[in-house]
């Protein structure tokens, strides 16, 4: 078997588990740090560090080691974690991230890089560590070497102080080992702590450890070795040990039951109690806690992860499942049109059948549908780092909110959400949040607070990227939009100045940073998010801070339509765009100079885009009066599409149209109808465009209704 | 591409090919039928405003939108007609599907490298770029059509130019 087969789920799965990392890592709190979130820590770096020594990544292998090494001791309380740890911790992770990289790449990590993240940790573990060692215990001397080469299974993390730290003897039993055996064993037990006394036989061996290790991690790191029958292993008689240890199992009221579930190693140990040990009952109890603490770990683990209950599938299979579902429903529409001409008292159980099926094919593609969505977290996640590594080089002290996680949005569309995202989150940090001197000043707290919501509305989503920081600064942004050349008024609504932020190669950063303000940016956020079939607004106050709110369709696989009729021609507009139709009254269509015609609708007067004209086809009504005025907004603007008929409302799935064509002016994508014909998608913005330059080169001939006064 | 059909030309001096035969008007073209996925009847094909005229439109083809050309068009024959008879040829260009109109398909012929014979550089209505050769079969000469290179072409407009 090629082992190589599996790197890529290796690669995939380090990669999550670094995600994780680095998210608890960025929750933990410092001072009072949790143990269940020291605990997944180490169980992500123990798990990296299992699956990088199988597949022979030995430079990963030994720098989870080491990072692993330094949690475990923190997890032990044995490590007070400062912010200066958690840092080193994190810059680990991203060595790790590296490496991963490095490795999938088929290269090996930078050798340079290794060697300083080992020097860094080693350090660490060195300063801290020693400090530890000469001040209280002795006992627990080896401190960063303590580490057992095989590590202590994920679970086996003993609640918190109780009897993890504890101080104590351990009468450790080999039953039946081979004297070879013995000795690999006996070394082993060394790492956790000193040998105090060693006797016996092949038949039974006993070895009295010293050591700071709970019986449960000994048991697990011994299980690799031996079978669990062949180890017992019960605290010695030294009092302090007994103490420290049989204290838990005075709480635990539930004791019995607990030692049912303890799991079979525990049984095994009270199950022969060797004679020698007369503290046996306090030595017994001790494993329950531990057990019980493992089961928790475990559910938690299980609660937290749920990667037992999921399969890993790439997305071009998911996709091909929803293009399949997307080719079964047009069938389905097709053999329901046929069935809905037939005689329906001879074809009865015919059309029953149909009306099931369709029913069960719109469920089938909804749950396929649902596949694909992937909760906000999955973008979210990435910014607490990212905040907290901008903040700092800015010197801004800025809270994280997110709000909304939850929310679930297509996969495709979050994986090309995150950069304009980003790009929105360095811009709150550098030109929004001011810093806590400036923000005191101005009597806020010195702490600015960024939050990142999303929820559904409709059938779209709305992130909002929101600051308190000083807002947009009307003034600066007019001035220099006007050194760009882009228009401006005096007049202008404050709306329409935020706009101009979106213009082209805008920055209002007094000075160029590497954080933000080279000025290509709120105009590629802008492209991108409308690429996305969304829109983008900004609100802002002085003073007070900025909101930036996206709106995104949920999924661009499955657009709600209206479907028009120009001609014998259909053609569907996206739903979202549509604001309303009318029939348009003679006296409200104005031709005006270079050939434009606005219809006034409700006092504000909206160009006119005549479909037919714009996409050449014939047969069509030509007299506005005789057409539907569908009144559509575009990239912000309104305009009046001139239609024939409107035939109804409609879920098309979009097809891409330069699969195997092209772009096409005035079309975004294309759809399958019912009867199995295409129909094109119309994008409004650009069929605007499109008939205007169309009328521009038709202005000859053109004839239009008889000029009226034009009361613009 | 290149690689491609630097792979077929060499597999050619060594074995025959077959090749797709069709007409438009009194000339007969054929086509690697490698390239051929199907082939279909004409239908249901929706107009794509703005387009050249030999761009027919778009049709579904199993789920996929599907250019379909007009080669009659495109050679400027008369008598262009839409009918039963008007056939579809689909055919696999890169990683494109196309279909093409043409006025009917004879048969399947194989060609031994000794019959196909350099294309001239007149006699048909395609400029010799997208030509890979004349096939001769005793009285009947066939145009071989260098299908990818042919619909890929610039003048085609099937492909987004670089700066679209």
């Amino acid at each position: 078997m090629d082992i190589s087969e599996f790197y890529e789920t290796f690669f995939e799965e380090a990669e999550e588990l670094l995600g994780d990392m680095e998210r608890h890592l960025l929750e933990l709190d410092v001072d009072e740090p949790d143990s269940e979130q020291l605990n997944a820590i180490f169980r992500a770096a123990h798990s990296i560090k299992g699956g990088a020594g199988t597949f022979g990544f030995d430079v990963l292998q030994h720098t989870t080691h080491l990072l692993e090494n330094l949690l475990d001791h923190t997890r032990h309380g044995e490590l007070v974690l400062r912010r200066d740890i958690v840092d080193t911790f994190l810059e680990a992770k991203d060595m790790l991230h590296d490496q991963l990289d490095a490795y999938r790449q088929g290269d090996e990590p930078d050798p340079e890089a290794f060697e300083r993240i080992c020097q860094t940790l080693k350090q660490l573990a060195l300063d801290e560590m020693g400090k530890k060692v000469g001040h209280d215990a002795p006992g627990a001397a080896p401190a960063a070497k303590a580490e057992p080469e095989r590590n202590p299974q994920p679970e086996s993390e003993s609640s918190g102080a109780s009897d993890g730290s504890a101080e104590g003897r351990l009468n450790i039993a080999l039953l039946g080992i081979a004297d070879k055996d013995r000795e690999l064993l006996v070394e082993e037990l060394a790492n956790f702590g000193e040998i105090i006394e060693r006797r016996g036989d092949s038949s039974r061996y006993e070895v009295l450890l010293e050591t700071s290790t709970s019986v449960d991690d000994i048991e697990m790191v011994m299980c690799f070795i031996v079978e669990p029958e062949q180890l017992e292993i019960v605290a010695a008689g030294a009092p302090a040990a007994g103490v420290s240890e049989a204290e838990p199992t005075s709480g635990s009221a539930k004791s019995e039951e607990e030692s049912e579930k303890g799991g079979q190693q525990q049984g095994e140990v009270t199950a022969k109690p060797p004679e020698k040990t007369p503290e046996q009952p306090a030595k017994a109890e001790s494993g329950k806690p531990a057990a019980k603490a493992q089961d928790k770990a475990k559910a938690k683990a299980k609660a937290a992860s749920g990667g037992e209950s999921s399969i890993r599938v790439p997305v071009n299979k998911v996709d091909q499942i929803i293009n399949l579902v997307g080719e079964l429903i047009i069938t389905q529409s097709m053999l329901d049109q046929t069935v809905s001409e037939m005689d329906a008292t001879q074809a009865g159980s015919l059309v029953n059948g149909m009306s099931l099926l369709q029913r069960n094919a719109r469920d089938l593609q909804e749950a396929v549908m649902s596949i694909r969505m992937v909760p906000m977290d999955y973008v979210f996640s990435r910014f607490p780092r990212l905040v907290r590594d901008l903040a700092a080089k800015l010197d801004k002290n800025v809270e994280l909110v997110t709000e909304g996680e939850s929310t679930e949005l297509d996969k495709s569309l979050t994986e090309r959400i995150i950069d304009p995202l980003t790009h929105l989150v360095r811009n709150s940090l550098d030109h929004g949040i001011e810093s806590p001197d400036k923000r005191e000043a101005a009597g806020k707290s010195r702490t600015g607070r960024l939050t990142l919501s999303a929820q559904h509305q409709g059938g779209n989503i709305l992130i909002e990227v929101k600051d308190d920081g000083a807002g947009l600064n009307r003034e600066k942004l007019l001035a220099k939009a006007e050194a760009n050349g882009v228009p401006t008024a005096e007049n202008m609504s404050d709306d329409d100045v935020w706009q101009l932020i979106f213009a082209p190669g805008f920055s209002t950063a007094d000075q160029v940073s590497d954080v933000s303000g080279r000025g290509v940016g709120m105009d590629v956020v802008k492209r991108n998010i409308q690429a996305m079939g969304g829109h983008v607004e900004i609100q802002s106050r002085q003073g007070q801070g900025t909101t930036t709110r996206i709106v995104l369709p949920l999924t661009l696989a499955i657009l709600d339509g209206m479907s028009i009729k120009v001609g014998k021609e259909m053609f569907i507009l996206p739903l979202g765009t549509v604001l309303e139709s009318l029939q348009p009254r003679k006296e409200d269509i104005y031709a005006m100079a270079g050939d434009d015609v606005v219809m006034k609708v409700r006092d504000e007067y909206l160009p006119v885009v005549a479909v037919h004209q714009a996409l050449d086809v014939s047969e069509a009504e030509t007299e506005p009066t005789d057409c539907i005025a569908v009144i559509v907004q575009g990239e912000g603007r309104r305009y009046a599409l001139l239609v024939d008929d409107l035939i109804g409302q409609q879920q098309v799935v979009v097809k891409n149209l330069e699969t195997n064509y092209r772009k096409v002016p005035g079309v975004s994508a294309a759809t399958i109808l019912g009867d199995g014909s295409v129909a094109l998608i119309l994008d409004v913005t650009d069929l605007h465009r499109l008939s205007r330059t169309k009328r521009e080169a038709q202005s000859a001939r053109r004839q239009t209704t008889p000029a009226k006064e034009v009361e613009v | 591409m290149t690689d491609l059909n630097a792979a077929s030309a060499a597999a050619t001096e060594a074995h025959s090919r077959e090749f797709l035969v069709f007409s438009l008007g009194d000339e007969e073209y054929a086509i690697d039928i490698l390239k051929v996925q199907e082939i279909r009847g004409y239908e249901n094909v929706t107009r794509i405003a703005n387009a050249p005229d030999f761009i027919k439109g778009v049709t579904n083809l199993r789920g996929v939108i599907v250019p379909i050309v007009d080669l009659r068009i495109k050679f400027h024959l008369e008598n262009v007609e839409y009918g039963g008879q008007t056939v579809v040829i689909v055919v696999n260009v890169g990683e494109r599907i196309v279909g093409i109109v043409v006025d009917g398909v004879s048969d399947v012929m194989t060609l031994t490298p000794e019959q196909i014979k350099p294309a001239p550089e007149f006699g048909v209505s395609l400029s010799s770029d997208y030509l890979s050769g004349l096939g001769s079969l005793e009285d009947r000469m066939l145009v071989l059509v260098d299908i990818d290179k042919l619909l890929t072409s610039e003048e085609m407009a099937l492909v987004d130019t670089i700066d679209a």
